[in-house]
């Protein structure tokens, strides 16, 4: 029997959460798992926080992961990092994070305050990986491949394989992007992680 | 073949495979997408209705003429259409009848969290709840099937996260079913009083033959496991209480209305003690004290508000949590109106003027957070319409003076119209506002009968505001372009002081409709010349609410990536600080 997964996927409404985890979600079920995922779409949630909860194993039953349970959250910007932090498994739960902060309008207003010391705080509970992803879409020439590379450096942590992926990225993303995601994709794949 | 489906797309999927020949229905969260996705199969005739008590007719009246027919709406939705669905339980059906229902528990895009278990009760109706998307495929197929053959609708009831949760579905193909012959038979059609209390009693009966079904149908199980527990439940809740007690037995319900009460004796047998998970009310657990069970641990232990997860399951029957990392503190991020939304002016200049703001039901109710903080109230579709008139009944003209409804366009054609002749026939003085952005944005821009589009995107009459105003015999009509504020101010001077009905209309569409988005990125994106901005003196600018314009180093600050490229802002500054990026570059 396969290692099933539980991924957080979270981020800032317009930063492609939706179809990154659609395109964990398609990859597992060509790796032959059963798979759920959720989230939750409706109020205007441009600039709102959003996540989707991915669960693939041998057969899954609830689309929402429980608390401590979460292997690995892959996360577009940091303050959603720590939103989600209580989901991940006590021990040897993994954070991928976009190394991106995106300032709410309560904090410009002065009701809330962006956290600080996020990498440290993470760092207690969970390995972290911390993802240049902005600037590395940007080398590549476009800033809206950062979740494709994020996508990228997860992958490495399930049990799927290069070519099933290369797959579904190329069945699922618009047909002009598709090299440009693939690039992105192996770039983050690629990545040395240390830790 | 095996598709990745949101229980929304198998809903369309499973319509599609039964054959389905029509199907309608309102847009509303979280059931959107059931329609917009039938719409993608050519056998199907797929409608956006008006609202959801004009679908519900419009397929019931297509089931009599022998159709099969399907209506989509959200939980509120079905209150909207619940005279006929009260009634179409008394005259069956003729083609196949099957509603959807997709309740919000935990209300994350709904003003309430009612459970419409109780209105298939409530109604009469056989009630199929999925627990999946495969099973919301296979539900609705088998749904149409039984629809014919105990001459009844059916319901089957979705919530958001069955909708939009998404899971693997083998799916098959259509098998086509003929249109019906219709004859003509107004005993079973036709609901005088003496035709009405024959099929009462006919829908009596009927009861009866369903519970019979609902006693031996397969989606009705015994899960056997461990006779130390036993867990009835349904939908969602199934695959909570699942994760929770993997060993447990299981009465897992797919038909919970009419209660199957032989098969829960059984399965009462087999177990030493009962628990009942359910999402929201205690809709089996009344079911099974009925039945004269009273030692079953339900609702005094489980919350019946909000929705659940495993945790609130692990929580209130194992009273334990499962080890975990404490929760951080992030940030607050609240959904917002868009950057150059249109409203964004109309509720500037609303707050400056202090009047009392009934407000109605989509993107616009977020004003009533701050910092425009406008909207005094918000309660169901047209609400606004209807309300602002009977305020003024009790307070008066002069309160007319300083209140109006706001309610968007799509808003206004769903519940709006008959409140508005409602204040013209009375002879009341209110102001009503549309706010026509041609579209219904706040569930994904679905065309409306104002857009002059069909879900199709096929060409279409268009409704006409101002023709539909003057003949409704309203005399003072505005129509204005909400992003200028001097011509929005005016018009909201002359109507509040006008001693009689008044209707403006705003007059801007939506920027996140592709065509406005491209015209507004030709447009040089606006700054803030910091040496002129009076910073934290004035903050004027920051009252629009416009996420674009952020606090920076006591200025303010429009953030580029965000802005785009409207000149709101520009009309509210005092001091002539902000300037097309242009303009600014070239030292104008």
């Amino acid at each position: 029997m396969k290692k099933g997964y539980n991924v957080i996927v979270s981020g800032v409404g317009g930063q492609g959460i939706i179809l990154a985890s659609e395109l964990l979600s398609l990859a597992a079920m060509e790796a032959g798992y059963d798979v759920k995922k959720s989230e939750v779409h409706g109020m205007s949630q441009r600039g709102g926080d959003v996540v989707s909860h991915v669960r693939f194993s041998e057969k899954v039953y609830s689309p929402l992961i429980e608390q401590g349970t979460c292997d690995v959250i892959l996360a577009f910007e940091k303050a959603e990092a720590l939103r989600y932090l209580h989901y991940l498994k006590p021990k040897d739960g993994i954070v991928i994070m976009n190394n991106l902060e995106i300032i709410p309008l309560p904090v410009t207003a002065g009701e809330d305050t962006y956290p600080e010391n996020i990498e440290n705080t993470i760092k207690k509970y969970a390995n972290l990986v911390v993802v240049d992803a902005i600037d590395m879409a940007n080398n590549l020439g476009n800033p809206r491949v950062a979740n494709t590379i994020m996508l990228g450096v997860a992958s490495k942590f399930f049990d799927i394989s290069e070519d099933v992926w290369i797959r579904v990225i190329t069945n699922r993303v618009p047909k002009k992007t598709i090299e440009i995601n693939k690039k992105a994709f192996e770039l983050g794949r690629n990545l040395k992680i240390d830790f | 073949m095996k598709l990745l489906l949101s229980g929304n797309e198998a809903i369309a999927r499973g319509a599609w495979e039964a054959a389905c020949h029509v199907a309608a229905a309102y847009p509303g969260t979280p059931s959107t997408e059931i329609l917009e996705n039938i719409a993608f199969y050519n056998e199907i005739k797929a409608e956006w209705a008006p609202n959801e008590k004009v679908a519900f007719e419009a397929m019931l009246g297509a089931s009599i003429g022998g159709a099969r027919a399907l209506v989509a709406m959200k939980h509120v939705g079905l209150n909207v259409a619940a005279d006929p669905l009260m009634t179409s339980a008394y005259v069956g059906v003729n083609g196949g009848f099957v509603i959807i229902s997709a309740d919000d528990p935990g209300m994350h895009s709904s003003q309430n969290e009612q459970d419409n278990r109780r209105f298939a009760k409530f109604a009469k109706i056989p009630l199929l709840e999925p627990a999946d998307s495969q099973e919301a495929y296979s539900f609705v197929k088998m749904a149409f099937d039984l629809s014919e053959k105990y001459d009844t609708p059916f319901i089957v009831r979705s919530t958001t996260r069955i909708s939009h949760a998404k899971g693997i579905v083998e799916v098959g193909e259509r098998k086509e079913v003929p249109v019906k012959e219709y004859h003509k038979d107004p005993q079973k059609y036709t609901m005088i009083p003496a035709f009405a209390r024959k099929r009462h009693e006919i829908l009596e009966k009927r009861l009866e033959e369903l519970r019979k079904l609902s006693n031996t149908i397969e989606i009705n199980q015994i899960i056997e496991g461990s006779p130390e527990i036993g867990i009835v439940t349904s939908g969602i809740a199934y695959q909570y209480a699942r994760e929770v007690f993997p060993n447990a037995t299981f009465l897992k319900l797919g038909m919970p209305f009419p209660f199957p009460d032989e098969l829960f004796e059984k399965f009462a047998s087999l177990v030493k003690k009962i628990y009942v998970v359910e999402e929201l009310e205690p809709f089996l657990e009344e079911e099974i004290k009925i039945l004269g069970y009273h030692d079953v641990i339900g609702k005094d232990r489980i919350p019946k508000i909000g929705e659940l997860n495993p945790q609130i399951v692990r929580k209130s029957l194992k009273d334990e949590d499962l080890q975990s990392i404490p929760v951080q503190k992030a940030v607050k991020r609240p959904p917002a109106m868009c950057p150059g939304c249109p409203h964004l002016g109309i509720f500037f200049e609303l707050k400056k003027k202090r009047v009392n703001v009934m407000g109605d039901i989509g993107c616009y109710t977020l004003a009533v957070l701050p910092p425009i903080e406008s909207i005094d109230t918000t309660v169901d579709m047209g609400f606004s319409v209807s309300s602002v008139h009977g305020f003024n009944m009790a307070r008066g003209e002069k309160s007319a003076r300083k209140s109006v409804a706001v309610i968007g366009d799509s808003t206004f054609i769903h519940s709006g119209i008959t409140g508005l002749i409602d204040i013209v026939y009375n002879k009341g003085f209110s102001t009503v506002i549309i706010l026509d952005n041609h579209t219904t944005a706040m569930t994904g821009h679905q065309p409306h009968p104002a857009t002059g589009k069909t879900i199709k995107g096929e060409p279409t009459k268009k409704l006409d505001f101002v023709k539909l105003a003057e003949a409704i015999g309203v005399e003072d009509i505005h129509v204005v372009d909400p992003h200028d504020l001097k011509a929005t101010r005016k018009a909201l001077k002359e109507a509040l002081s006008y001693p009689g009905p008044s209707v403006i209309i705003t007059d801007r569409p939506c920027v996140l409709l592709p065509d406005e988005w491209k015209k507004l990125q030709q447009n040089p994106k606006k700054v803030v010349d910091p040496e002129l901005c009076q910073g934290d003196r004035c903050g004027n600018c920051f009252r629009l609410g416009c996420p674009a314009i952020v606090w920076k180093d006591g200025k303010a600050f429009i953030d580029p990536l965000l802005c785009v490229g409207c000149d709101l802002c520009i009309q509210t500054c005092p001091y002539d600080a902000i300037h097309p990026e242009d303009e600014y570059e070239k030292g104008i």
